[in-house]
């Protein structure tokens, strides 16, 4: 043993600076360590981050009119789309010379969807145009200007130019307003018309039907977590495989099954009329709706509500009622005052949890939700499967990915995320 | 002092018996009566019966059987909330998300005591177990031993006349055990208030209480003061429990004034006192205490019946040395001599005869 002062660095038996052999001596663990977490890194990174990264991106991507219309876009730059003239021969030109190219190429389709998305028409005129201007000679049959407008006369509309000039850079905010109902004109950022607003009101119906979800898995959870907790161990078990046995039936089934209770004809409504509680004309209409919705995706969230909520009650000792009890408190006060503030990370957590994946629920509203039973990821499911406008589903996914990160970080300020357990 | 009856109980229990699954009793038949002011504790070994009977006083279990009485009323059907008796538990259940002053405050607030009552209350709650620096800090932030004395003080706050303890030292190391087992004892003479401690440390029981109830198998097997339970055991269970303990097995002779004669297994005769032995042919166990035994020819009476031994083992201890003998058959033996200047240390090997003054020696049941 070296005697060393406080001001000279430690040094081991050897000589070697006592911070620098510690290092070595735990550099192999922290390489094992870090060999056995890449598999998961790896698939995270591929499966996860990339598709992420690459969604987000799509959500701004815009460069197919400036491919496919490389020279029009430059000549465009020189127009005044608010003069209310029409561009000159140059930009006809200069679109003719492009389009040949886009229609040899197959591209002027897709060009069309793309532009069709920011004003209806746009996909059947360049459709139809790119018959007739196939046939044409870019470099002899000019000049175009007359000649495009007479293939079709919406080329003599201003607006069809300023649609290309505004949708022309290589990156778009365009995706990101359609998802929040507005839209890009000539003349600036606008609301969309009245009867075209529908993703707002979707956006606040998802919120709301997914914080009345959280609210009904909380009052519905908390009695039976109470009960798990408090129960001895054997008879904890059996009703512990009662919360877990949905998670054995496939979400499918478990929702279809839901139809088969709710709906017109279904065996809630039969019981009711049998009943004579309801009569057979005035059945009651509790599915295909935000009724059916919200009971649906109660009872298939609950498990994901009780489990948080049952762990973390599970590690209040019950000497604390007692202890309240004995300094004079009622069951109610001593519920209330002393094992409700206990159990309040266990909420947080199955509240997060709950509200988390509700907010993204596909399948449940897709089954039972009819038109205003609907949530946000249907309508996301829409553009990438139905109308193919994966810039606006990411733009909406992007969206919804900031709403769920904006309120997480709002529980953290009110509530604090330390606070939250998983037991 | 034995049982006192001359005052009226403060705590009775009548005849109380407890059962959990209506097959076996727990609480067997159990009668106790204590006066205003005493220091009692219930000891014995788990599952003797001794935290069901503080959880029936408590109101946390109710009795199967039998009444339960406080200051002369029948408590069996008034909730814990409103029996006004101060408990401390065995991991304190201080709430974790109170701060101590609010820990306190809770007893006095679930009473509806005004606001500047209260403080000056639980300020002086707080000073009186030396913690009055500690009231904004939550139970987390202090060492077992603050928690345990701001469980105290929890206990006490609300005055009340009755305090239950459920081995409330259990968690704490041996030296802060030794300086809280003083304090509580002070605490509790000083407020005159009434204490029924439960523990399973001898020591603990000895050192605290005025009275001690020894339990086993749901029944009170003694309740006597420290210093008659350690030197006067009425059975064997309680000279073994309490205390180290030499037993010697054989079968009574005769009893006569006072004497009995027992012929050990290995032959030999010794004079005891008879406690729970009645008449000769009888098997009994023969229960004397380490520090009683005596090898010293000189100090003993002439005519006392003398045992052979063997010397097994010694331990220098420091205070004293204790040494392993083979008598009659027990190879158990143990003496404690004090390290005095002229004292013997005894080799392994050694042949000596050993013997004690009939009255240390005591017949029991076997």
């Amino acid at each position: 043993m070296t005697d060393t002062s406080a001001h000279q660095p430690m040094i081991d038996a050897t000589g070697v600076p006592l911070k620098k052999s510690l290092a070595r001596s735990l550099r192999r663990e922290k390489i094992r360590a870090l060999l056995l977490v890449s598999p998961l890194l790896l698939f995270v990174l591929l499966t996860f981050i990339f598709p992420i990264g690459s969604m987000l991106f799509r959500s701004v991507e815009n460069d197919i009119v400036s491919n496919v219309l490389p020279r029009t876009v430059v000549e465009l730059q020189n127009w005044d789309a608010k003069s209310g003239e029409l561009p000159d021969e140059a930009v006809f030109a200069a679109f003719v010379a492009d389009f040949v190219v886009a229609v040899e190429e197959k591209n002027h389709t897709r060009l069309g969807s793309r532009l069709n998305y920011e004003s209806s028409g746009m996909s059947s005129l360049f459709r139809k145009s790119g018959r007739k201007v196939a046939e044409w000679n870019p470099e002899t049959d000019g000049p175009f200007k007359d000649k495009l407008i007479a293939a079709d006369k919406n080329w003599g509309n201003v607006e069809t130019w300023a649609i290309i000039q505004t949708h022309s850079g290589k990156f778009t905010n365009g995706y990101f307003l359609n998802a929040v109902d507005m839209q890009r004109t000539p003349n600036g950022i606008e609301m969309q018309p009245e009867n075209k607003q529908i993703l707002i009101k979707l956006f606040l119906r998802t919120v709301k039907m997914s914080l009345i979800i959280t609210g009904m898995c909380i009052l519905l959870g908390y009695p039976v977590a109470w009960i798990l907790a408090n129960l001895p161990n054997r008879s904890a078990n059996m009703l512990m495989i009662l919360v877990l046995l949905p998670f054995w039936t496939s979400l499918l089934v478990r929702t279809s099954a839901w139809k088969v209770m709710l709906q017109n004809q279904g065996v809630i409504n039969d019981v009711l009329v049998w009943l004579g509680m309801v009569a057979d004309d005035a059945r009651l209409e509790i599915i295909n709706n935000q009724f059916g919705t919200i009971v649906a995706m109660t009872h298939i969230l609950l498990p994901f509500m009780i489990l948080p909520m049952y762990s973390v009650m599970q590690t209040i000792p019950p000497s604390y009622l007692r202890a309240a009890k004995s300094l004079g408190a009622t069951n109610w006060t001593a519920f209330w005052r002393v094992y409700f503030p206990q159990s309040v990370p266990g909420i947080g957590a199955g509240s997060i949890l709950v509200f988390i994946l509700a907010i993204g629920y596909y399948i449940t509203p897709e089954i039972v939700g009819g038109t205003d039973g609907v949530f946000i990821s249907n309508r996301i499911a829409y553009h990438i499967s139905s109308s193919l406008n994966w810039g606006l589903a990411a733009a909406l996914g992007a969206i919804l990915l900031a709403v769920v990160l904006v309120l997480y970080w709002a529980y953290d300020k009110i509530v604090g995320i330390d606070n939250v357990k998983l037991g | 002092m034995a049982l006192d009856t001359s005052k009226d109980a403060f705590v009775k229990f009548d005849r109380v018996q407890k059962s959990y699954d209506g097959e076996t009793l727990v609480v067997k038949d159990l009668n106790l009566e204590m006066p205003k002011g005493e220091f009692l504790t219930m000891l014995g070994p788990s599952g003797s019966g001794k935290t069901t009977c503080l959880m029936m006083l408590a109101g946390f279990e109710t009795a199967t059987h039998g009444d339960i009485l406080l200051d002369g009323v029948s408590i069996n059907n008034i909730p814990p909330h409103k029996r006004g008796i101060g408990m401390v538990f065995q991991n304190y259940a201080l709430f974790p998300h109170m701060t101590i002053a609010e820990n306190l405050s809770f007893p006095l607030e679930v009473r509806k005591i005004g606001k500047s009552d209260r403080e000056a209350k639980v300020k002086r709650a707080l000073e009186m177990v030396e913690m009055g620096a500690f009231g904004g800090r939550r139970p987390a932030q202090l060492s077992g031993g603050q928690q345990q004395r701001v469980a105290l003080a929890r206990a006490l706050v609300f005055e009340p006349e009755l305090v239950l303890m459920d081995e409330p030292l259990g968690a704490l190391d041996k030296q802060l055990r030794e300086k809280m087992q003083f304090e509580i004892t002070d605490l509790a003479h000083r407020l005159g208030i009434t204490v029924v401690y439960v523990t399973h440390d001898q020591t603990e029981a000895l050192t605290m209480s005025d009275r001690v109830a020894v339990f086993n198998d749901g029944r009170i097997q003694q309740l006597a003061p420290p210093d008659q339970l350690y030197e006067e055991p009425e059975n064997s269970f309680v000279a073994q429990f309490i205390g180290e303990n030499n037993t010697l097995e054989g079968v009574i002779k005769e009893i006569k004034n006072g004497r009995a004669l027992v012929q050990l297994d290995s032959g030999d005769l010794i004079d005891c006192k008879p406690v729970n032995v009645s008449e000769p042919g009888q098997r009994t166990r023969v229960s004397i205490r380490p520090e009683r035994v005596e090898f010293h020819k000189d100090r003993l009476s002439p005519d006392a019946h003398l045992l052979k031994a063997t010397v097994k083992e010694f331990i220098y201890m420091g205070d004293i040395f204790r040494t392993r003998l083979s008598v009659a058959g027990n190879d158990d033996f143990i003496i404690k001599s004090r390290n005095a200047p002229d004292q013997v240390r005894l080799q392994p090997g050694q042949e000596i005869e050993i013997g004690w003054l009939a009255d240390d020696c005591r017949a029991l049941d076997a």
